[in-house]
């Protein structure tokens, strides 16, 4: 496999993170500076499920690095629908681009992909799996906010199915970070995560309560529980308003407490909180494009050194 | 006279393979991993529970005029890595392989997780990296506790 794809955030090291981050910092103060840098180049969004958010900021991306972005458009017209294989589309698609950006609504969908193709692939969700360059986007947000190492951070809500939190907690492990992983017993971390994290000797703990570690955090993800995961209605609505945020709840905590959340939010945050200091999750969904620019940029140089 | 004799005097194969020295319960999701179900008409013996002198109970499988696969041999190893292998030609033991744990199984098992990449018609194999204890797709990562192999992972 090529060392320029990126498939999942734990093949990502501290070296590694601390350059996008790096150079997505240097894209913010000046970003006229980067604007033409990659004319001529083109990204193929390749977004097997629906994903508004993530494949504009891939879009913007590229536009403001001067390049231009081509859409395979959406799954139900495409070929896809007439039972063609991942790998077969990602083959033809590409030779349509410089570098693809896949979503796809399975696990391992990325990580396979990459075994077809040349350009670089970049891993944009792979059903509950990874989701890294959200990853990045987050740790961006919280270097600016509380540093990278020496912190406490919560991560809340619906840990097993969401994709963010598996790349972040992985991520976060190349940190001095201490990791409290807040939610119901039926949605704590996937054995795999748990496996990953214990191996790298991370701080890790696990509650089904937040009180009791509000206080100590630094930072707080939070993440939405999803109603489809409960067979029940009722077991759904008792577990979702026990992950719920409101200003109030925020009294005990740390004045410099940092609250992110990966958006959309439905109501595990209430509105009242986008007014307090500790409020950034706007903020960390702006940090998607500065950071996708710095890892298209990066990726697009290795790509055309290699051509040399 | 080792007790791989003494079994194979109760039934001599005359070609084929003699899995030896599995853990104990382990005898039919052997015959599941070589695909055999009696339909195919293979000549087959299954002993289990037997007494054995290295441990206390073991299975073993006698297939005529079949050997095995390296992938086969692989999840043998992680299922069972006591089991061993003798390959007979004309009632003769002709090789006595000691099996060995591999560092990854490819394309005998189907992944468990039903949302994996692996269990649409991508032309893949599957692959899963062997951990101490137990296997993790090399796609989707998800792991399958040594215990849970047999009731979890299908042979392809
Ligand atoms: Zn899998």
């Amino acid at each position: 496999m090529r060392q320029d794809h990126l498939i999942s955030a734990t093949q990502l090291s501290r070296a590694d993170i601390e350059a996008v981050l790096d150079r997505a910092a240097e894209i913010d103060a000046d970003p006229a500076a980067w604007h033409g840098r990659h004319s001529g180049s083109i990204l193929g969004l390749c977004f097997f499920e629906p994903s508004t958010r993530t494949r504009m900021s891939f879009d913007t991306a590229m536009k403001r690095l001067g390049g231009r972005t081509t859409d395979m458009g959406a799954v139900e017209s495409s070929s896809v629908k007439k039972g063609e294989t991942l790998a077969d589309t990602m083959r033809v698609l590409e030779g349509y681009a410089d570098a693809l950006v896949l979503r796809h609504p399975s696990e391992g969908a990325a990580a396979m992909a990459a075994e077809f193709v040349d350009v670089p692939l970049v891993n944009a969700g792979d059903g509950a799996g990874q989701h890294p360059t959200q990853t990045l986007l987050d740790l961006y947000t919280i270097r600016e906010n509380a540093g990278l190492d020496d912190i406490t951070v919560g991560i809340m809500g619906d840990l097993k199915y969401g994709r963010t939190v598996h790349s972040l907690a992985s991520a976060l492990t190349n940190f001095d970070v201490r990791q409290e992983f807040v939610s119901p017993e039926s949605l704590r971390l996937p054995r795999s995560v748990r496996y990953d994290l214990h191996g790298s000797g991370a701080q890790v703990r696990e509650h089904t309560d937040l009180d009791g570690v509000l206080a100590d955090l630094d930072i707080l993800y939070v993440t939405r529980i999803q109603r489809e995961r409960f067979p029940d209605e009722n077991e759904y609505r008792k577990v979702a308003g026990e992950y719920r945020i409101d200003a109030e709840d925020l009294d005990v905590a740390k004045d410099s407490l940092t609250v992110l959340h990966p958006l959309p939010r439905v109501d595990e945050i209430a509105p009242e909180v986008d007014d307090t200091r500790h409020a950034k999750y706007f903020e960390q969904a702006h940090n998607g494009v500065p950071i996708r620019m710095a890892l298209l940029d990066s990726l697009l140089e290795t790509d055309t050194e290699g051509d040399r | 006279m080792t007790d791989t004799d003494r079994e194979l005097r109760v039934s001599k194969i005359r070609n084929g393979t003699v899995i030896d020295h599995l853990t104990a319960g382990q005898a039919l999701n052997v015959l599941a991993l070589l695909g055999i179900d009696g339909s195919g008409g293979e000549t087959v013996s299954v002993g289990m529970n037997v007494p054995s002198d290295t441990l206390a109970t073991k299975d073993i499988v006698k297939v005529e005029d079949r050997e095995l696969s390296q992938s086969e041999v692989d999840v043998l190893a992680v299922i069972s890595p006591e089991a061993t292998i003798n390959i007979i030609r004309d009632y003769e033991v002709i090789e006595k392989q000691r099996i060995e744990r591999p560092e990854s199984v490819e394309g005998v098992l189907s992944c468990p997780n039903r949302n994996c990449i692996t269990t649409g018609d991508e032309p893949i194999r599957t692959r899963f990296a062997v951990l101490e204890e137990g296997l993790r797709c090399h796609y989707c990562d998800e792991i399958v506790r040594e215990s849970e192999i047999t009731s979890h992972l299908t042979v392809t």
